[in-house]
């Protein structure tokens, strides 16, 4: 019987993964549900197993099934699709058994034995040496975060994972979940191994119940088995608040409270969830930690540049040829990013603008694209990685349309425990409306900049002290695109 | 109206005391009775507050601030179409104006018929196959008026 493999990551479910599959059992094949690969232009993608290796199809349409099981030439034969440019330019570490394995059979944890092998002392200062900082967005060393917690005295202690991936534009812990959840598993076991924590909860999206479902099918099957010792990992689903993918807020609404903002001091690492030390890291974090015990801290170290080192799955979304999930050292630049690898927009007009970083990261013009994909070399251009997300536009975008989203999703989401957040995104999106409708311009947008002053330092988060981002970006890389209502008239 | 049942009090109390040991309980406590009853009625909170021992005002308040959890419920069918920017990027404004015109309804609505609620989303995560939506539960990509008509007609 010949064996295929076929995605079941929600994306390729998006584009018909299931009635291909049904397809695929209709024909006699034995089907294997996987992961994506991440080239989700290509999904849905189908893989054959030959004499020779996996050979793969895509994006396949239940009416191609027979041909490709016949083996014969196919149009859409893509061949070994490891040897695909697209996926061969790829450092594959964190993803790279994601799309390959069935992600419910448990692996080997490698990394875990390791752990369990040199001690938790040594397991903190390999993760600290290897240069690991947060993914989730804030890019905090994650040696340095476990350390304090393993140096708080408590009764208990806890493990959490930050898989509220909100950020428009990211993908990348849901394909995680869905495509290699061990090895999140794998990860906070070993961070609760060097911390001492008893107890680890992962908290995910109400809009992620294909991952929800695949991680707690995993979850049964680690607790069934007995991989994981007297550590038990328990699934938790927020309820649509983006606010709740801030540490803070995330850990009241495990709490069981409204998902809002604590003020810092004192840091989770020292009075966290239920006020015990806890570890809070990215879903992309914790399941980076079996690769760096397996292969070494300096293995990691080598990869990336400056103080961003490893490598970061990068999302490519929006309007892009080829969108997907692209893991590679950090050091790329933006153009290298955009237009080599993602071939531009979808539409095959120009690209006028990126968004980098989710709702709270700055847009990019073209000229801006010489910018290398580093966390410093980002914030020096006022923008931010955030959790790795590329969304590509077009030129039919209107920026100020979308400087006016910025704010308006900031009120919708803001967890009215700050000022400035609250209030100063409804008034900024009547600002906005303002300048849009071509009134007193100037002064309008004068009082968005100042308006965008007080939010950056004033709001106790990202959400509000991030917005500006978006806002000020749109404004000062599209000028024509704010309050030219006028000019068109009287040009017309 | 809706395929779910009215809302019950020695359910609703079975199902919230099912969960009363669990530390931070009550959003999944929430997330249970949606299940069951399609949304978290009124009279639902003096219960959750009695079991949890917890005030009614602090139920009402987590009840009140998540936008998935919602007093009244929702249609037979559930479309959940994505707003954020990489749905935006590929036209799904006009997508979702479109939807919306056709069935009548506002973000949040129900058709008249009770068949369909149209909810507002940011971000499904299928950002690579945008625009995107959750039609009862099940994904739906890569969307033009005609594939959206289509999903929400035929699932």
């Amino acid at each position: 019987m010949t064996r295929v493999f076929v995605p079941k990551d929600a994306a390729a479910l998006a584009v018909g993964a299931e009635a291909v599959a049904r397809a695929c059992a209709a024909a006699g094949a034995e089907v294997v549900r996987t992961g994506s690969r991440g080239l989700l232009w290509l999904e849905p993608l189908v893989e054959v197993e030959t004499p020779q290796g996996r050979r793969a199809y895509g994006p396949v349409a239940p009416a191609d099934v027979a041909a490709i099981l016949a083996g014969a030439e196919h149009p859409k034969a893509l061949g070994d699709i490891e040897t695909h440019p697209w996926l061969a330019g790829q450092t594959r570490i964190t993803f790279a058994r994601c799309g390959v394995v069935d992600p419910l059979v448990a692996p080997d944890f490698v990394g875990l034995k390791r752990a369990r092998a040199i001690g938790p002392a040594a397991v903190i200062e390999a993760v600290t040496r290897s240069g690991l900082r947060g993914r989730g967005g804030a890019g905090f060393p994650a040696g340095v975060k476990w350390k304090t917690v393993a140096e708080t005295p408590a009764d208990i202690r806890y493990v959490v994972c930050n898989a509220d991936e909100g950020d428009s534009g990211t993908f990348a812990d849901r394909m995680l979940m869905e495509g290699d959840p061990f090895l999140l598993i794998e990860g906070m076991a070993i961070c609760a191994f060097a911390v001492g924590a008893a107890k680890g909860f992962i908290y995910s999206r109400s809009e992620y119940p294909h991952a929800n479902a695949t991680m707690q099918a995993a979850l049964d099957i680690a607790r069934r088995d007995d991989l994981l010792g007297s550590f038990d990992i328990e699934l938790r689903v927020g309820a649509g608040a983006y606010v709740c993918g801030e540490e803070t807020a995330l850990l009241d609404s495990l709490e069981g409270k409204r998902g809002q903002v604590r003020a810092k001091p004192p840091l989770p690492a020292h009075r966290g969830l239920f006020g015990k030390p806890t570890v809070i890291n990215n879903v992309l974090s914790l399941a980076t930690t079996p690769w760096i015990l397996a292969h070494g801290a300096q293995a990691y170290a080598d990869l990336g540049t400056g103080r961003s080192r490893g490598t970061m799955p990068i999302q490519l979304a929006g309007n892009v040829a080829r969108p997907g999930l692209y893991e590679a050292p950090f050091g790329l630049t933006l153009r290298q990013l955009v237009e080599e690898i993602g071939g531009g927009t979808a539409s095959g007009r120009p690209v006028r603008a990126v968004q980098c970083g989710g709702p709270l990261g700055a847009y990019f013009p073209p000229s801006l694209f010489d910018t290398p994909y580093d966390i410093e070399a980002f914030a020096a251009a006022d923008g931010l990685i955030g959790h790795g997300g590329i969304v590509v536009f077009d030129d039919t975008v209107d920026m100020a349309a979308q400087a006016r989203f910025a704010l308006e999703f900031c009120g919708i989401e803001s967890c009215g425990k700050c000022t400035p957040c609250r209030l100063g995104s409804q008034r900024g999106v009547e600002v906005m409306d303002r300048i849009i409708a071509g009134e007193a311009v100037a002064a309008n947008l004068a009082l968005v900049e100042e308006l965008c002053e007080t939010l950056k330092f004033g709001s106790l988060c990202a959400l509000g002290g991030f917005t500006p981002y978006p806002v000020m970006s749109a404004i000062r890389h599209f000028p024509e695109d704010f309050g030219s209502a006028p000019k068109r008239e009287a040009a017309e | 109206m809706s395929s779910y049942p009215a809302w019950n009090p020695d359910r609703g109390r079975d199902i919230v005391a099912a969960h009363a040991d669990t530390d931070g309980a009550l959003l999944p406590v929430l997330h249970a009775l949606q299940a069951a009853f399609g949304c978290v009625p009124k009279e639902a909170v003096p219960v959750i507050a009695e079991v949890l021992n917890l005030t009614r005002a602090e139920v009402h308040g987590v009840v009140s601030f998540y936008h998935d959890f919602s007093e009244t419920p929702p249609g037979r069918r559930t479309v959940r179409l994505c707003r954020a920017e990489a749905c935006q990027s590929m036209g799904g404004a006009a997508l979702a104006e479109g939807l919306l015109q056709q069935l009548g309804v506002d973000w949040g609505g129900t058709t008249t018929d009770g068949e369909i609620t149209v909810e507002p989303v940011y971000c499904l995560g299928l950002c690579g196959v945008a625009p995107a939506a959750l039609v009862d539960g099940e994904p739906v990509g890569r969307l033009d008026a005609e594939r959206l008509a289509a999903a929400v007609g035929a699932a």
